[in-house]
């Protein structure tokens, strides 16, 4: 066959690939190169513009969000998982836990800010309970929208995010690795200790850092929710595109948003070589 | 597995209070949304979501959104897919790290990196909030990549093609009538999971200045936060019955298989 026949079929892929050219990667390398670009001319002005006080503090701001619900979600989130999975492969409970999960992980957003201001915002179902019956003042100065209010209404998608992704890790724990280890004397503690949690890790920390990239890069919830300021590294990038002017560089948002490319990448890196660990294991 | 009571006790008390904290707000909120003066209760804020014009506007154009979405997704991504199986086996890994790709890069991202692109669009085909469909069908391209991949691979396709072709059938007859037909659980779960990540998308149309769903009950909340309450609750609970029904039919492509 000669070459050219070879690859025709591979024109076929045209359509897809210049779809994509177009709507994922010029996209991307617009950023990469705004980044490092100012008037058509390379600079690294919008890269040190991210040591700025403002820029610095909303990326320690945002590593503090992004690891704080993360570590909550991810305990939490295995716990979950291991009470579902310990009612039985196709109970009902699973699939309506799994089916809100994905609700709640994926499509939530702007309706979850919502549900929080609902229920202990300033007017919230609970502040006015608690205010009315016992007196008590939940809402404070406002403290859901600042950073333990984001961190609470985070974890309200990330444990959900963890059934998600920690659900399969559990579901190749084999009944048989089980009986092994009793036969060989093991306690229920020894089993744990020894046999599952050392299994179990590298999926649990893979999973920890995908929530960890997933609350890094969330907009929608903040978004919805602080409307004063921009603590966190998103809500700059959007105050950079809305005004196009700020801190004096028009392409800080290209450079923050360079910034989360990079942050991400790495943790979804490290998240790929994990997750190569526990396929050994559970398949 | 192998149950002491005592696991039992400690099972139910925490998966109720998971059930608190996962089911408290959404009760809350369904309770806001039909306050009204003086304790008493009133289903205004929920006729507003056909009633205000503005919302009702936004819901159209999120379900015209996420039909659309659909439609462009399966057109693009089922005859690659089925042909890169077929046709072009060593492109399997390109396509698959291009699908997931998205994954990589936030939706925020591609956001701040596309204003240039969506100005050609918008001088083609001119300023319309359906214009999100071609970067949606990017934001949804890994799930639906996932869903669709794992329908291709239960069935053994290049037998199939093959034997069609054998009995003269045309490319399109194979991918349209034979392998098409053999994947439709796989394509449903990927139109669902796609209709359900649409109707909550937030970042993309906010930044683009478009005006769907998520954009119009932010909006709404600084004005009337009964409504866009009300219009978040129907929209969660909307979700769930698309993915609940998603898993029913994943369940039955397993027994189906097997």
């Amino acid at each position: 066959m000669s070459r050219l026949a070879r690859l025709t079929p591979s024109l076929a892929l045209l359509p897809f690939l210049l779809y994509l050219t177009v709507f994922l990667l010029v996209p991307t390398v617009t950023v990469v190169v705004g980044a490092f670009a100012e008037n058509g001319r390379f600079t690294l002005a919008n890269i040190t513009a991210l040591a700025d006080p403002v820029a610095l503090t909303a990326l320690r701001t945002s590593v503090l969000l992004s690891a704080v619900s993360a570590v909550i979600g991810a305990v939490f989130g295995a716990v979950l998982a291991y009470l579902i999975v310990s009612g039985g492969q196709a109970s009902w409970l699973r699939r309506s836990v799994i089916s809100l999960s994905g609700v709640l992980a994926q499509c939530g957003g702007v309706m979850l800010a919502f549900a929080f201001i609902a229920t202990i915002g300033y007017s919230g179902v609970l502040t006015v309970w608690l205010r009315d019956h016992l007196g008590i003042d939940i809402f404070g100065s406002g403290w859901l929208f600042a950073l333990p209010g984001l961190i609470l209404v985070y974890a309200y998608f990330q444990i959900p995010l963890m059934v998600i992704v920690f659900l399969p890790a559990l579901d190749g724990i084999k009944p048989q690795w089980r009986e092994a280890s009793v036969n060989l004397g093991a306690n229920g503690w020894q089993y744990w200790t020894q046999v599952a949690f050392p299994l179990l890790r590298p999926a649990f920390l893979g999973a920890t850092l995908l929530l960890f990239a997933n609350a890094f890069a969330a907009y929608a919830t903040a978004a919805a929710l602080v409307s004063q300021g921009n603590p966190i590294v998103p809500l700059l990038i959007r105050s950079g595109l809305s005004s196009e002017v700020l801190l004096g560089h028009q392409h800080l948002a290209y450079a923050l948003a360079f910034e989360m490319i990079v942050v991400v990448a790495a943790v979804m890196g490290m998240y790929g070589l994990l997750l190569r660990r526990t396929a050994r294991w559970l398949r | 597995m192998r149950t002491s009571p005592a696991f039992r006790v400690v099972r139910v008390v925490l998966l109720l209070l998971f059930a608190v904290f996962f089911f408290g707000p959404l009760l809350a909120m369904l309770d806001f949304s039909t306050r009204g003066t003086n304790g008493s209760r009133t289903w205004a804020a929920w006729a507003n979501l056909v009633e205000d014009p503005e919302l009702n506007r936004a819901i159209v154009a999120s379900l015209l959104l996420s039909l659309f979405t659909v439609v462009l997704m399966l057109l693009l991504l089922v005859p690659t897919m089925i042909w890169v199986r077929l046709r072009v086996p060593r492109a399997t890994r390109l396509l698959e790290f291009l699908c997931l790709l998205p994954l990589t890069i936030p939706a925020l991202v591609i956001v701040v990196g596309i204003t240039n692109v969506y100005q050609w669009v918008t001088y083609f085909l001119g300023d319309h909030v359906l214009n999100l469909t071609f970067v949606y069908v990017v934001l949804v391209l890994p799930f639906a990549y996932r869903a669709i991949e794992s329908a291709l691979s239960s069935i053994d396709a290049t037998t199939l093609a093959e034997a069609a072709r054998s009995l003269g059938a045309g490319w399109g007859t194979v991918i349209g009538r034979i392998i098409v037909p053999n994947i439709w659980s796989g394509l449903l779960s990927a139109a669902f999971i796609s209709v359900a990540l649409v109707l909550g998308e937030f970042t993309i149309a906010s930044l683009l200045n478009y005006e769907n769903m998520q954009v119009v009950i932010a909006l709404l909340g600084k004005s009337d936060a009964n409504t866009s309450v009300a219009a978040s609750l129907a929209a969660i609970a909307f979700a769930f019955v698309l993915l609940l029904l998603l898993s029913v039919v994943g369940r039955s492509r397993r027994t189906e298989g097997s």
